[in-house]
């Protein structure tokens, strides 16, 4: 498998419906090293999260096959940070430990400290409607580190946010995720934060999306998304993605 | 610490609020007033329209007597016996509906005959079958209050956020951890919403089984106050009721302030 912690190889997914079937997904296959981000973007309603719900177990009637190495544990996080209101940020973090029963005080302290770590010390125990849709994100991130999975798959994590605070966002969660030593798969609609994001960006085509390029991104000076969007490499990517996307009015 | 301009703004808001409350208490004073003096004048027979003068030497009475407390202590003590009862048993339905959403819907076309029946028709068959005595009006007033507090519970689970479901189900959450952890608490004012419906009713439901087969309780004080043409009583009753009824609300009211702020 050379170092490589994920495969997917043809993987297909229909909807049945009454009236017909609806291909989403058609011979989608890749492969992620340990450490990588890998970004996916196509038109939208192309079944871009399809993959990812299959990806991470929601949906389970699908072809092809998927393979994790030993050991190896995927995290989910969704567009919505869908905060539980009622209960506190340290609570909200640790519903994943709760759900799977490995709640203890170990679990527990590492969770407290990425809380610390990540600058969310104050609110330990306050409640989400206390904070910005920024620091709300960054709970949802550490809610899903939580239960220290190695790969992140993230649906459309910033889509939801303003502008200005989206790119601050990105930046943040692209820090923690290094900073981590994890990989992740992200998908979006957004060519920008695709490229400034990863090292490699998946092109798909419309519904049923199958694989139309593989970008594999080398900017000189790469750091963090913000930086990268002024690296001279940034622009002649996102010219080239932009029309393979094609998209029409 | 307050500015003038803030000091101005927060008496502007005090000055409204005693407005409102001057007005609404002005409007039963002069209710009552208006209502003794017609009779008096005897532009209103007293005899069938009474009068608040009559009203509360009836009451008096009855206080002295003993039985007014009588009365309000039997009508609530149905009333929250067939409340803790429709609220106990309409979760515990809604959540087997929610978890095993098969049942519901093999449920759904008898839940949806057994709400749009109204469930007086079914008195005289409570009576023969449960018997003429308190039993049967708590019968009566949960048959009214548990229909509604199913569908409304249920309505407000199967509304939950499908994110936040999806969210537990990327953890492998099992359907009854999705319902500990998220649909049974984040539906709690949702749940809240359907006691208050569920309080009135009750509160119908024990009045009308009252009507029918009671020798205590405000529904019987006001059916025995028409049967002997005492309109003084039957009007004593409908205030005391709408007392009853009024002191209901607010703990529910309060009970719900309560849970609220314990979130904050």
């Amino acid at each position: 498998m050379d170092n490589n912690i994920l495969i997917v190889n043809n993987l297909g997914k229909t909807y049945q419906t009454i009236n017909e079937e609806i291909k989403a997904v058609d011979n989608f296959s890749l492969s992620l090293k340990d450490g990588e981000l890998l970004s996916i973007v196509g038109p939208s309603g192309c079944g871009k999260s399809t993959i990812l719900s299959i990806l991470c177990g929601l949906e389970t009637d699908y072809d092809g096959s998927i393979k994790l190495s030993d050991g190896k544990t995927l995290g989910y996080m969704l567009q919505q940070d869908s905060l539980f209101e009622w209960l506190t940020i340290l609570d909200n973090c640790l519903l994943g430990l709760k759900i799977n029963h490995t709640l203890d005080n170990n679990t527990k302290q590492y969770v407290i400290n990425l809380l610390n770590t990540y600058g969310l010390k104050d609110f330990i125990n306050s409640y989400p409607s206390c904070l910005s849709g920024g620091m709300r994100q960054r709970v949802a991130l550490i809610r899903t580190l939580a239960t220290k999975p190695d790969i992140l798959l993230l649906d459309e994590p910033f889509s939801a946010l303003d502008s200005q605070s989206r790119l601050a966002v990105s930046d943040d969660v692209y820090r923690i995720i290094k900073k981590e030593h994890k990989s992740a798969i992200m998908v979006t609609h957004d060519l920008a934060e695709a490229i400034s994001f990863s090292d490699r960006v998946i092109v798909l085509s419309e519904r049923p999306c199958h694989i139309k390029n593989i970008h594999t991104i080398n900017l000189t000076n790469a750091s963090t998304p913000i930086k990268n969007r002024e690296c001279k490499e940034f622009n002649n990517y996102y010219n080239l993605i932009w029309k393979e996307l094609d998209f029409h009015v | 610490m307050y500015s003038y301009k803030h000091k101005l703004f927060l008496k502007r808001i005090r000055r409204k609020k005693i407005f409102i409350i001057t007005f609404q208490l002005l409007i039963l004073f002069i209710f009552i007033l208006l209502w003794q003096f017609l009779s008096d004048y005897g532009y209103i027979n007293s005899f069938i329209g009474s009068s608040p003068k009559r009203v509360l030497q009836t009451l008096i009475k009855l206080y002295n007597s003993g039985d007014l407390l009588k009365h309000i202590y039997i009508t609530c003590l149905e009333t929250i016996i067939s409340f803790s009862l429709a609220t106990v048993i309409g979760i515990f339905i809604a959540s087997i509906y929610w978890l095993f959403p098969i049942v519901h819907k093999i449920c759904e076309p008898y839940l949806t005959i057994m709400n749009s029946l109204p469930k007086i028709a079914l008195g005289p068959i409570i009576i023969i079958w449960v018997g003429a005595k308190m039993s049967s009006i708590i019968v009566m007033a949960l048959l009214i209050s548990l229909i509604l507090t199913i569908i409304n519970v249920h309505h407000s689970f199967v509304n939950t956020d499908y994110n936040k479901i999806k969210l537990l189900k990327s953890f492998n959450a099992s359907n009854y951890q999705i319902y500990r952890y998220l649909i049974f608490p984040g539906n709690i004012n949702g749940i809240i919403n359907a006691l208050k419906v569920n309080i009135s009713m009750s509160l119908i439901g024990v009045i009308m089984g009252e009507f029918l087969v009671s020798k205590e309780g405000i529904g019987y004080l006001i059916m025995y106050g028409s049967q002997v043409f005492n309109l003084n009583l039957v009007i004593s009753g409908i205030i005391v009721l709408c007392i009853v009824a009024t002191v209901m609300f607010l703990i529910i009211n309060f009970i719900e302030n309560k849970l609220i702020k314990n979130k904050k």
